[in-house]
């Protein structure tokens, strides 16, 4: 399917994020070929990353005539919020922020967990979300899998924020002020 | 002089105890707040997710009910204190007087050694005993980041010693937010003297 009549809709976005951390691995396997093919075909046309303190520097791509994923990247940005907004697929390090912030979108996530962590209660988070459907989960070794045979946003459940009303009354009454 | 020292120990020790199970068991009963117009609120922020939801949670509190309010997050954390100037900046400048944000000492970076991270871990409950006493706040309000463990011990340590003035009033909000599970058995054993579910 080439030359598009509308070039917005024919975009489908993946945005691959690392907070402020240094996931180099993560970087690296996205910007392997074999889960830049993976992602093609799929149907994605556009893969942005934003790197974090990382070191290692994906390759640029304008993608081309020959149908291949378009490429870009930068290091950090005051808000990631556009980015995730226009994604169709968001790949994320296990950060709780980032992961809530994509789910309250109701974007399909897949979280890469970052075994280089000393103490990984971020894995668990993570984890415990894949159970519950709300996410896909991996390592960097296991993305191109995951991405390939696991990704079916069908199954997907959508998630619901908690509702932190519940709580302020409670620790009203507790501390004795008026009810509302 | 053994016999009396050992006595003296055991006694020591047994009060000791005796008032931290005291401490303890007494923690969820309610207070009577008759007197009070308002109650200084410390509010430890964390990384990324832990920020978000104090936020999500103070977005729904009286503002002028938890006044005024002390922002604490670790030194090395730029972005939690930034998003809670922001929230500030937004409210009305009822309860706004007052407000301010701090920084404290980390006890310990991702991936950092064990054995340094014994003089850091001290560095920051000394910290945390100065801002402590600086502050004296009424209520403390954290989710479990590690930013909150040195706060929480010296806020419990003060309410154990219920020196007047310092901590005989503190309520400590430990709360098990929407990760709950992935907290280090520390903070669960915290949690389960002092918590507030939603």
């Amino acid at each position: 399917m080439d030359n598009v009549n509308n070039d917005f809709e024919s975009k489908r976005i993946v945005f691959v994020t690392v907070g402020t951390t240094s996931f180099d691995s993560l970087v690296k396997t996205v910007d392997s070929d074999q889960v830049k093919e993976a992602l093609l075909e799929k149907g994605y046309t556009h893969l942005v990353i934003q790197m974090g303190r990382g070191s290692y520097i994906p390759k640029k791509s304008s993608g081309g005539e020959d149908g291949s994923l378009v490429v870009d990247y930068f290091t950090f940005s005051s808000s990631i919020a556009d980015y995730l907004r226009s994604a169709s697929l968001v790949i994320s390090h296990a950060g709780s922020g980032s992961i809530f912030e994509t789910l309250r979108l109701a974007k399909p996530l897949i979280v890469v967990v970052n075994e280089d962590l000393m103490d990984n209660h971020q894995s668990e988070l993570a984890e415990e979300l894949a159970e519950r459907k709300h996410l896909f989960c991996g390592r960097p070794q296991t993305l191109c899998e995951v991405i390939k045979s696991s990704l079916n946003v069908d199954i997907i459940v959508p998630y619901e924020p908690g509702d932190a009303n519940p709580v302020a009354k409670l620790i009203n009454k507790h501390l004795g002020f008026p009810a509302d | 002089m053994a016999v009396f020292v050992s006595v003296f120990l055991v006694i020591t020790t047994t009060l000791l105890v005796a008032r931290i199970v005291y401490v303890i068991s007494q923690s969820s009963k309610p207070n009577r707040n008759t007197s009070q117009k308002h109650l200084s609120t410390l509010v430890v922020l964390g990384s990324g997710g832990h920020t978000a939801e104090m936020i999500n949670l103070l977005s729904v509190m009286q503002k002028d009910w938890y006044a005024p309010r002390y922002y604490i997050a670790a030194a090395t954390d730029n972005m939690s204190l930034q998003k809670a100037r922001v929230f500030e900046d937004i409210l009305d400048d009822k309860g706004a007087d007052g407000t301010q944000f701090m920084q404290i000492y980390r006890s310990r970076e991702v991936g950092q050694s064990y054995i340094t991270s014994v003089g850091t871990t001290l560095l920051a409950l000394g910290h945390a005993l100065w801002l402590m006493v600086k502050i004296r706040p009424h209520v403390i309000l954290c989710n479990g980041p590690g930013t909150c463990i040195p706060i929480c011990a010296i806020a419990f340590i003060f309410k154990c010693m219920e020196t007047s003035g310092f901590g005989d009033q503190m309520v400590i909000y430990i709360l098990c937010g929407e990760y709950c599970k992935s907290q280090k058995t520390i903070i669960e054993w915290l949690a389960s003297l002092q918590t507030t579910h939603g």
